[in-house]
């Protein structure tokens, strides 16, 4: 525990008005909003300007941003109290994915449950850093070796589960999470080079273990123009949007590669090669100013956290995230392999978006919560 | 506290790690970049011109450019083109021979280019192949021209037909000029003139989208269409001269003796040139080529025969113009004839004999003895040089490729062609058009038609006239030659008798008198076997493939001469009873026009 009192009587003036009473954040939501604005904008290019995809993105927003608010009345300590129940069910429910899963697009990640059909590994990547923090939490930090071998396995089992599904994004991203919260335990240097070591040497098994269109996804990264019309045809045809976008871009509709249908995926995984032909290298920058912005305010209402869980899981769903953005905009540029990870807040689809915005409502609840100190 | 601001330092590094990854591609590669979007976005698409039309001397078509589905795949943008196929079949009814044929173009074809698995849709096939083309990926249904020959095959073996451009013809052809064409003239007319029926390409630049549909077009550059061609050939006497030969084999050539336009030019059999337009099967190749009856074989300027006594008459002329004969000369003919001091007896048709003969009958009723007399007085090398001049042994330089020039036997050439010399007996033969001469049916009409213009000899041709691209219509060159000074009475005095052939009461070829005009003729009949000195020839008994040829050859009207025809018949018979009837029909359906519904 942290050692802070909770028992301070004096307080300083809160903060009043509509915001406080909601429990929101003024610069996050402010962030936000403009991202899923820039989101919009981009849509409907990416979408050929059609109003239908629009409207389908504006229900989606609305209901992850009102899953936003939600969360963030919810007090920390319930989410806290609700953490290893939550992990649970979410391990049950990638079991049951298992036996009575939905097939799409070749892989086995939903679960039918009569009126909507459920991702549990959508569910899981909140549940896992909060089951993490709450383990680590109730220690002293850092970490004993035993207790960090413990978070690991529960990490890896709902990695593996949702990687057998197969879902190698979901997958990465959750995994990412564990290791999140593990670093900003203090886990030690030397661990932490042990891990990275491990992990390339652990390189070729993992090959064995994968899945031939991932194999072929990898080979692709290291040589694009090795089958230009089938593997390839994605990363290089996003790289030729990206590059021809120049230092101002084609102009907003004007992108050739996207809208003369060159590009695919553009506006859900490769959303990032539209903005990028079609607002050059200023936007792309404008673009990536806006997301820092959000990932500082993230850790400083980490660092803000008044306990070690509402610090830990702050800082990994902020780190999370992160992730989300440099896995993506990797990819579309070529410097990663292809993997389905979505531009967060921008590309259109609604699983991930209500997941990211739910991570930013329990940012808003730590944040808002706190008992405010003597200062 | 103190992880988080690791943390935060290591998000700055990596996000300006992506900001340098976007530098480097947005403006260190930009120019490359763009380039690529450019060649993209940007196609320069070749417009084939249409082919120019053929027409006949009355304006009917002859070959044009019809509309038609074609089901094309493009080996390049098909991933797996056997299931792509065995998928389509299960849509559109493909058989063997359409995989064949595809099979066989795929060899032949230029990188990218699409080829044919079914040509000729229905509408309904073009319906269903729409509703199911997503599934497959490299595979359109084209609609095209496609030359079609509407006569078939009575103008195959003269218009020839366009197939689809192969490996060797890609080496000659101007590639940029063809770019977008698909087919070239194989034979015939159709390769004759493949330069003025072409045209010349046009070009667009267009904007395509990722599938390769046209968005809009930048830049066009009209297509030049081929230039359309007036025939000589006059269908009315093509189709009569088909008709005429019933089911022989044979050619016929007539040729109008005023401007050596071909008037009409038929081998028989014929064959269905459509068929070759988009790949003939290999099995209905196989059974023409196979056939018997040579239907491919173009004998009206291929095919190489003796002329048998259709050269009595230049003989004759040769006779009076070295003076080695006058017209009223008589010879003695008791049936045979013998060198002086041989045994071998050259026989005469008839049997018995003509008794005394000059050389007036001696054409009217086909001597053989008076020619073998004559040959031996001018010897081999007087009758192959007065020969010469009427274009025996010589291709006639028709607008036609694949012409043979026949055979018109020399001492030079037995030495150099034999390596042997040259036998007197053989001068009688050759006499007589037998031994080693051959000549074509075109080359034939030819010599006829330089003996109805009493000397001036006019290189046959095809086409009349040209349809230039300003509208106008420029005729092609007449090109004429004047036999060395020939006596007026020598042409007289033979085409008065060529005339008797006809005319008179003992003419070989008396059974097509015409009361509407006058003919100069002269029968003939060509051995295909030869018989041996003690056994006779008996039509009944011999097979029909040893039959003798029939041939004819005739100019009319005799005083002002307008058409000169020459007709064999394969394994006809005699050249008086099968192939001058076929003559006269051609003759009547020329001359007589006017009578003609």
């Amino acid at each position: 525990m942290t050692g802070i009192s909770f028992t301070q009587e004096s307080q300083p003036a809160r903060p009043t008005g509509l915001l406080a009473w909601l429990h929101l954040d003024l610069p996050l939501l402010t962030g936000l909003m403009l991202l899923s604005g820039v989101g919009l904008l981009i849509l409907y290019s990416a979408g050929d300007q059609e109003w239908a995809l629009i409207q389908r993105q504006l229900v989606r927003l609305g209901i992850a941003f009102g899953v936003m608010i939600i969360l963030a009345q919810l007090h920390i300590t319930h989410l806290r109290r609700w953490s290893p129940w939550l992990y649970i069910a979410g391990v049950l429910m990638l079991v049951a994915v298992i036996f009575f899963g939905q097939t799409g697009k070749g892989a086995q990640r939903w679960l039918d449950l009569g009126f909507f059909r459920f991702q549990p590994s959508e569910m899981m990547k909140l549940a896992l850093p909060m089951m993490i923090a709450w383990y680590l939490a109730e220690k002293r930090l850092p970490p004993k070796r035993r207790r960090l071998l413990a978070a690991a396995i529960m990490t890896l089992i709902p990695v593996l589960l949702i990687a057998k599904q197969p879902d190698l994004g979901t997958a990465l991203l959750v995994a990412s999470a564990g290791i999140c919260i593990l670093f900003l335990a203090g886990i030690g240097w030397q661990l932490i080079s042990l891990f990275a070591v491990s992990m390339a040497a652990l390189g070729p098994v993992i090959w064995f273990f994968m899945h031939d269109y991932q194999k072929r996804r990898v080979l692709t990264f290291i040589n694009p123009e090795n089958d230009p019309l089938g593997a390839g045809y994605h990363i290089i045809q996003s790289k030729i949007a990206i590059g021809s976008g120049g230092l101002t871009g084609k102009g907003w509709l004007n992108g050739t590669q996207s809208h003369l249908e060159f590009l695919p995926e553009r506006h859900t995984d490769f959303v990032f090669a539209v903005i990028s032909e079609e607002f050059g290298l200023i936007g792309v920058a404008a673009l990536l100013a806006l997301y820092f912005f959000i990932i500082l305010r993230g850790l400083y209402i980490a660092t803000q956290a008044q306990d070690t869980f509402s610090r830990l899981l702050g800082g990994a769903l902020t780190l999370v995230f992160f992730v989300y953005l440099f896995v993506n905009i990797g990819m579309v540029s070529g410097v990663l392999p292809v993997v389905g990870v979505p531009l967060p807040l921008i590309s259109y689809g609604g699983t991930s978006l209500v997941t990211i915005l739910a991570g930013f409502g329990i940012l808003m609840s730590i944040h808002t919560h706190r008992k405010l100190l003597p200062t | 506290m103190g992880r988080i601001i690791v943390a935060a330092i290591i998000v700055t590094l990596t996000l300006l790690l992506l900001l340098t990854r976007m530098l480097y591609l947005q403006v260190l590669n930009h120019e490359h970049f763009t380039t690529l979007s450019l060649d993209n976005r940007v196609k320069l698409q070749p417009r084939p011109p249409t082919r120019g039309l053929i027409y006949d001397s009355h304006g009917t078509i002859l070959a044009q450019n019809l509309p038609a589905y074609s089901l094309d795949i493009t080996p390049e943008k098909t991933p797996d083109i056997a299931t792509t196929i065995q998928a389509l079949s299960e849509i559109i009814p493909i058989n063997e021979d359409d995989r064949k044929r595809f099979k066989r173009l795929r060899q032949q074809r230029r990188r990218f280019d699409s080829i044919p698995i079914r040509v000729r849709l229905s509408d309904e096939e073009v319906a269903r192949f729409a509703v199911n083309q997503h599934r497959f990926p490299g595979v359109v249904v084209q609609a095209k021209l496609l030359r079609d020959y509407p006569l078939q095959e009575q103008t195959a073996h003269v218009l020839g037909y366009v197939g689809r451009i192969n490996k060797q013809e890609l080496q000659k052809i101007d590639a940029s000029n063809y770019s977008g064409t698909t087919h070239i003239g194989k034979n015939g007319v159709e390769r004759t003139y493949e330069n003025q029926l072409h045209g010349s390409v046009g070009l667009q630049q267009v904007e395509v989208n990722a599938k390769g549909r046209v968005l809009r077009v930048l830049e066009n550059q009209p297509p030049q269409p081929g230039e359309n061609l007036h025939l000589f050939l006059d269908m009315d006497l093509q189709a009569a001269a088909m008709e005429a030969l019933k089911d022989y084999n044979g050619a016929v050539a007539a040729i109008d003796t005023r401007t050596g336009g071909v008037l009409a030019l038929v081998s028989k059999p014929g064959y269905d040139p459509n068929l070759f337009v988009e790949g003939i099967s290999s099995r209905a190749y196989k059974t023409l080529r196979d056939s018997l009856d040579k239907p491919l074989f173009n004998r009206a300027i291929r095919g190489q025969y003796p002329p048998g006594s259709t050269v009595k008459p230049f003989i004759g002329l040769a006779g009076l113009e070295k003076g080695v004969v006058s017209f009223n000369q008589q010879t003695y003919c008791p049936g045979f004839y013998q060198l002086p001091g041989h045994e071998h007896k050259y026989r005469d048709w008839k049997k018995t004999g003509h008794g005394q003969m000059a050389m007036e009958d001696a054409i009217i009723q086909s001597c053989d003895v008076y020619y073998y007399e004559l040959a031996r007085t001018l010897g081999i090398d007087r009758l192959h040089d007065f020969l010469t001049t009427f274009g025996f042994g010589s291709r006639s330089g028709i607008d036609l490729t694949g012409e043979r020039s026949g055979l018109l036997p020399s001492r030079e050439w037995k030495r150099k062609a034999r390596r042997e010399p040259w036998y007197p007996g053989e001068t009688l033969i050759t006499g007589i058009g037998q031994g080693y001469f051959l000549t074509t049916p075109l080359q034939l009409a030819s010599a006829t038609a330089t003996l109805a213009n009493r000397g001036q000899r006019i290189r046959p041709r095809m086409v009349e006239s040209i349809d230039l691209p300003d509208g106008t219509r420029e005729a092609t060159r007449m090109e004429s030659t004047q036999l060395p000074q020939v006596d007026p009475e020598h042409w007289e005095q033979v085409i008065q008798a060529m005339q008797l052939v006809i005319e008179g009461l003992r003419g070989t070829a008396r059974r097509i008198r015409s009361d509407h005009y006058s003919i100069a003729g002269k029968t003939g009949t060509a051995q295909v076997f030869t018989v041996k000195q003690d056994e006779e020839y008996d039509e009944a008994t011999v097979e029909k493939r040893k039959r003798d040829h029939a041939l004819f050859i005739a100019f009319a009207p005799v005083e002002e001469p307008r058409i000169a025809v020459a007709v064999i018949v394969e394994n006809g018979g005699h050249g008086g009873s099968v192939a001058a009837p076929i003559a006269r029909k051609v003759l009547d359906r020329y001359l007589l026009k006017e009578a003609r519904p």
